[in-house]
């Protein structure tokens, strides 16, 4: 399996339970990595979680969180992309339940997926300016009032 | 007439239509009756909860989490509270286990009664039913009241523990809203299993388990197409590993199933808090946590059986007093993505039922 090395910028990840694994791979592997993961009968992955992404600044950590049924372990596949070059291969293809979870980081973090067949803003609306969940936007009302 | 074409019309129900469960907007497109392709629009309830946790304290965001899954407030906060609880390394109160156990198991057997109540309502019982579950929630209102000193979202658990002990005679309050209940079950069942709910809800929106999977279903939804899975038994959290329970599950993967899985699931949550009132100790109800919090950089993802599916929080701290990331799966949204698949061909009344099946609550959906 295509796994990297996490640089040392990246968050330590503590172990949770022995059956979950936790690997960081590049994007452009991701598409035939997730194959493998879901058809390969030692892995079997076939519940995806969630699909999610964390802004670090000069890159998005995108995190997939799956889980074997049939195996009884859970893996999370993180991958990066770049802030100047937000693209990333879809998922779709292989678990449907990849359809809204893609939108939802596409609408909120601005993330686009390459092979998605229906890639619009699902939670906000269509002429809502930025993505909200990146740090760099900012909310207005965002002054402490009280504590400090 | 042979060669005669006809044209597709589109519907748009809701945002506003009392039979999508709040703001559900569902674009469909009908060729008489019936539905040939429909689109849930999402987002008029989006109270940007993930957004607002990253810009507040640890225990701030709690409220915020409340207000997730209105109907089952306590159950988000859990989890939210076991997210924390794993990142920072604080231990639970023995007793405040315990405590939630309890609130939480209240609080699916309200969720799946207004569950029903509500589906009813949509196959054109008008009110009655309805009106049944909703008398019922009514009492585990007034024990939630009563207990943390507000109705609708509690705000009752804290990092370590809960926020108040039981007051004197609760627990006996409990046992006597579950005996209430549990003729009133009987009663609700009398009332709505006839040959017109057979009708229209047997052989509705097949699925099979395969089909499930792919599309992300958890909870009674998966259960019902005969795959034997709980998080509470298959992955204990808290302490359900010391509770005997059945997890039920039904074999058509219908309307039906899913109504017999949750109905059935109400009398094992009356097992597990009968155990629960029983077995509970004396002690401390909430264990010391350091002010401010600050835990550990990392990441960690946990997960609970919510009444509707797998809920779960993704959390990443970067060692400052705010959470960096906050992620909230919350199973409604990713079960009602099912429905644009499910209903394709059905007729349109059969459409309202589809989407009152798979138990949506839009605060859970939009977050």
């Amino acid at each position: 399996m295509a796994a990297t090395k996490a640089s040392k910028k990246s968050v330590s990840v503590p172990k949770i339970t022995e059956e979950t694994a936790d690997i960081t791979i590049v994007k452009e592997k991701l598409k035939s990595v997730a194959k493998e993961l879901h058809e390969k009968e030692n892995l079997h992955f076939e519940h995806l979680s969630f699909i999610t992404a964390v802004d670090f600044g000069d890159y998005l950590e995108l995190i997939y969180q799956f889980y074997s049924y049939k195996r009884k372990h859970s893996l999370t596949l993180r991958t990066r992309v770049l802030t100047k070059d937000l693209v990333i291969d879809s998922l779709t293809s292989i678990w449907k339940a990849a359809d809204w979870q893609e939108r939802e980081v596409y609408d909120l973090f601005g993330v686009k997926f390459k092979g998605h067949p229906n890639l619009k803003r699902i939670l906000l609306a269509e002429d809502f300016p930025g993505h909200p969940l990146r740090k760099d936007f900012a909310c207005k009302n965002d002054e402490e009032y009280i504590l400090k | 007439m042979p060669g005669a074409k006809t044209d597709t019309i589109k519907l748009n129900i809701g945002p506003q239509h009392p039979s999508t469960h709040g703001v559900l907007y569902i674009k469909a497109e009908l060729d008489g009756e019936i539905v040939k392709n429909a689109e849930p629009q999402l987002g008029y309830l989006h109270r940007a909860i993930e957004k607002l946790s990253e810009n507040r304290y640890y225990h701030q965001a709690l409220p915020a989490v409340d207000r997730c899954d209105y109907l089952c407030p306590n159950l988000n906060e859990l989890v939210y509270c076991m997210a924390v609880e794993k990142l920072a390394g604080i231990k639970v109160a023995e007793r405040a286990e315990y405590i939630r156990v309890i609130m939480a198991e209240l609080h699916r057997i309200t969720g799946h009664m207004v569950w029903a109540g509500s589906l009813v309502n949509d196959l054109g019982a008008m009110f009655t039913p309805l009106l049944y579950s909703v008398r019922d929630r009514e009492k585990l209102l007034d024990l939630v009241e009563k207990i943390s000193g507000s109705r609708m979202f509690p705000n009752y658990n804290r990092f370590g523990g809960v926020k108040l002990d039981i007051p004197e005679g609760w627990l006996q309050d409990v046992l006597n809203y579950i005996d209430i209940q549990e003729k009133n079950l009987v009663d609700f069942r009398n009332l709505v299993e006839s040959e017109i709910f057979d009708v229209r809800t047997k052989g509705v929106a097949k699925l099979t388990t395969k089909q499930a999977i792919n599309f992300g279903l958890t909870g009674p939804l998966l259960r019902a197409t005969g795959f034997d899975w709980d998080l509470r038994r298959d992955e204990p959290y808290s302490i359900y590993d010391r509770f005997d329970f059945n997890v039920i599950t039904e074999k058509d993967g219908d309307l039906r199933a899913i109504y017999n899985v949750r109905i059935a699931e109400v009398t094992e949550s009356f097992k597990i808090i009968r155990q629960a009132v029983k077995d509970i100790p004396a002690g401390p109800i909430c264990n010391k946590v350091p002010s401010p919090l600050r835990p550990d950089k990392g990441d960690c993802y946990v997960r609970i059986e919510s009444s509707k599916g797998e809920l779960g929080v993704y959390l990443v701290s970067d060692g400052s007093d705010k959470p960096y990331r906050l992620k909230l799966r919350t199973p409604s949204f990713c079960n009602l993505r099912a429905v644009q698949e499910l209903v394709k061909d059905y007729k349109l009344a059969d459409l309202i039922a589809i989407v009152g099946s798979i138990d949506i609550v839009l605060g859970d959906v939009d977050r």
